[in-house]
């Protein structure tokens, strides 16, 4: 497609090869922020600029920095060489991730024959302004919002509670 | 006359788009803004060293730099020349691309941030629907660099000034954020220019600005104190205390990557002052409707280099706060402060014109503000004093 | 359709992440590769699909990326905790109910 659209696709595919086959595994955290900021830079690409900014405030100002400080906090980043960084399962991985990787790749590039004519052209830019955005939230989607908020805290509570140190175990 | 020195900048540009074939005007547009922007907020970064040293001197009773200009004007000349041509030392056990790209990542961040600024009128680089969004994502992407900076130099202290940082950015980002969106709520829009337009309106010759309603003035407080610890500056400013932890995160860089650091940080403090100014304060609308025919775009750098002038009188006064007692205020404090502000502003909207909505919102805040006060500070009994004397 | 292209090649990598590495923390990395690779997913089809004003793909997107960021923090409370009491992160050497 576009010029920009394969630069996008290039910086986040490295980034997210780099993830997961550094063997330092803070440099892995920053190889993800990398590929976090190309995914939101695609949706922005795709003209949805909400959820791209919502990925740069959530995964890059948030997820990301979870990240680090739990590798710095379980000393992840200190340096083993005696073994290897991949576990000994590793083909049988492998072989997984191929195969999903073709059942997939099979059903996107046979999914012309499926659809009605007017599939795969881009329509109109659709003109989504925050004030839509918002109406769609407080009227269609108002239910799971709520949930997602209910979730939210019981994942903060259950994250303090799982992490907290037990009365009497030394520190 | 007026209106023409208020869009000089505007008409400059168009002028010189003019003379562009057609095909290539847009990007000479965006171009030149650009340019504008990376010129003109060093330029005032300079200012602002010298300002704030000699600043900073006369309030702790002495005289700042008097040596390189007259009143010691040139100072950034030298400090620039120094940080070009000194020696850029990187530690041997460092990570080295981390620590080369850690400063650029933080600079470009805070380039970014000033792209949705309305810097006068029709001053802005891009009229974003969801501007202020745009630049609280950007503000928290500078705390990944400071992380970076802080690990990758494999020094104890830096990395224990980048995770106290980081902690504190993280705290105030949410205060921040939520003092923001009574502004939001209030406005019915997340686009700058439109916020600016909306307080671009005169009562009696005074302004519409936020900052003269009770929930604004306390939305502004907040905002300043989240802002404050955001940049990282005094009283907040334990990440990088100079008596503290040797310089915190820069601690192992030097010459030009420093300096870009410096500048990092600054150009922070100008578009967070810049943000402050157009949410709370009004942007760039002038503060009395006789005074409309000075330009817009003095009434911003105006404002923001007052802003700059009480952050810099603030780091003079107030004493350093602990880690934990900075991170108390921000989760004890600042932010149900910050929700109560929302809901305040919500009655103001539902309770229709007139004063009684002023009294009502002002009692309440004052009542709560009162309140959580003198909670707060009634600790545990002091017991009697003791003295030692050494003998 | 380039972008399902990119979006399956990046789960496959996640997956593989996943699958593959010793520390518990890269694991979770492989997941959140994945969870975005589907975000990518639903945004592009909300964009080339029939109903693009219904919002329907980005408000999924969004709710997505939160859904994922509590996620990962309830993980990561999880692999401390683990860390706190087997002294280790690696997952070959966590292969025992018994604590």
């Amino acid at each position: 497609m576009s010029f920009v659209f394969w630069i996008l696709a290039a910086i986040t595919v490295a980034g997210g090869l780099a993830a997961v086959t550094l063997k330092n595994t803070v440099h892995c955290a920053l190889a993800l922020t990398a590929a976090f900021a190309g995914l939101a830079l695609m949706f922005l690409e795709l003209d949805a600029q909400f959820a791209g900014f919502a990925q740069i405030l959530v995964y890059i100002g948030a997820v990301a920095i979870l990240l680090v400080f739990a590798i710095l906090l379980t000393r992840g980043a200190e340096e083993k060489t005696e073994k290897s960084v991949f576990s000994r399962t590793w083909f049988t991985g492998l072989v997984i991730a191929a195969a999903v990787f073709a059942v997939l790749a099979w059903a996107v590039l046979h999914s012309g024959a499926a659809l009605p004519d007017h599939a795969g052209l881009p329509g109109p830019a659709p003109q989504v302004t925050v004030a839509q955005i918002g109406n769609a939230l407080m009227g269609r989607y108002v239910l799971p919002l709520e949930i997602v908020a209910l979730l939210l805290t019981a994942a903060m509570i259950g994250a303090v509670l799982v992490a907290m140190h037990e009365k009497g175990e030394p520190k | 006359m007026a209106n023409t020195l208020d869009q000089i900048f505007v008409l400059l540009k168009h002028w010189i788009m003019g003379l562009f074939p057609s095909a290539l005007q847009p990007i000479v547009g965006v171009l030149l803004s650009v340019v504008a922007i990376v010129a003109v907020f060093p330029g005032l970064f300079a200012l602002t060293t010298v300002l704030e040293r000699k600043g900073l001197g006369r309030m702790q009773n002495r005289i700042g730099p008097n040596r390189v200009g007259p009143f010691g004007i040139f100072q950034p000349i030298a400090d620039g020349i120094k940080s070009l041509t000194k020696e850029d030392i990187i530690p041997v056990s460092a990570d080295a691309v981390v620590h080369f790209i850690a400063p650029l990542v933080l600079v470009v961040a805070v380039f970014m941030g000033f792209a949705v600024l309305p810097m006068g009128r029709n001053m802005q680089l891009v009229d974003m629907d969801a501007g202020l969004l745009f630049f609280f994502a950007i503000g928290a992407s500078t705390e990944v660099s400071i992380f970076m900076a802080g690990w990758s130099s494999r020094n104890k202290y830096s990395l224990l000034g980048a995770m106290r940082a980081v902690a504190q950015m993280i705290s105030y980002e949410v205060p921040l954020l939520m003092s923001s969106v009574a502004i939001v709520m209030i406005t019915g829009s997340l686009s700058l220019v439109k916020i600016v337009e909306a307080q671009n309106q005169y009562t009696w010759g005074l302004p519409h600005w936020y900052i003269f309603t009770p929930w604004g003035f306390a939305g502004f407080v907040m905002f300043c104190i989240a802002a404050t610890a955001e940049t990282n500056r005094s009283p907040f400013d334990l990440p990088e205390g100079e008596s503290e932890l040797v310089a915190g995160y820069f601690t192992e860089y030097s010459g030009f990557k420093f300096a870009l650091f410096f500048l990092g940080e600054y150009l922070g403090m100008f578009s967070i002052s810049g943000l402050g100014s157009t949410l709370f304060l009004g942007g760039w609308s002038a503060p009395l409707q006789v005074l409309q025919f000075v330009p817009s775009w003095i009434w911003f750098f105006s404002k923001v280099m007052l802003s700059i002038v009480v952050l810099i009188w603030i780091r003079g006064t107030l004493p350093r706060l602990r880690q934990d007692q900075l991170m108390n205020l921000a989760w004890k404090f600042v932010l149900p402060m910050t929700l109560l502000n929302l809901f305040v502003a919500a009655l103001w909207r539902f309770m229709g014109e007139g004063w009684l909505r002023w009294i009502v919102c002002s009692a309440i805040l004052i009542a709560v503000y009162v309140i959580a006060g003198r909670i707060g500070m009634r600790r545990g009994d002091f017991g009697p004093r003791t003295y030692r004397y050494a003998e | 359709m380039s972008f399902l292209l990119v979006a399956a090649v990046l789960f496959a990598i996640g997956l593989a992440g996943a699958l593959t590495r010793r520390n518990a923390i890269l694991v979770l990395i492989g997941i959140e590769l994945m969870l975005n690779a589907a975000n990518l997913n639903l945004v592009a089809f909300w964009r080339y699909g029939p109903h693009p004003e219904a919002l329907t793909g980005m408000m999924f997107a969004v709710f997505s990326i939160a859904v994922a960021a509590a996620e990962a923090a309830v993980g990561l409370g999880l692999v401390i905790a683990i860390y706190r009491h087997a002294r280790t992160v690696d997952l070959d050497e966590i292969n025992r109910m018994k604590g």
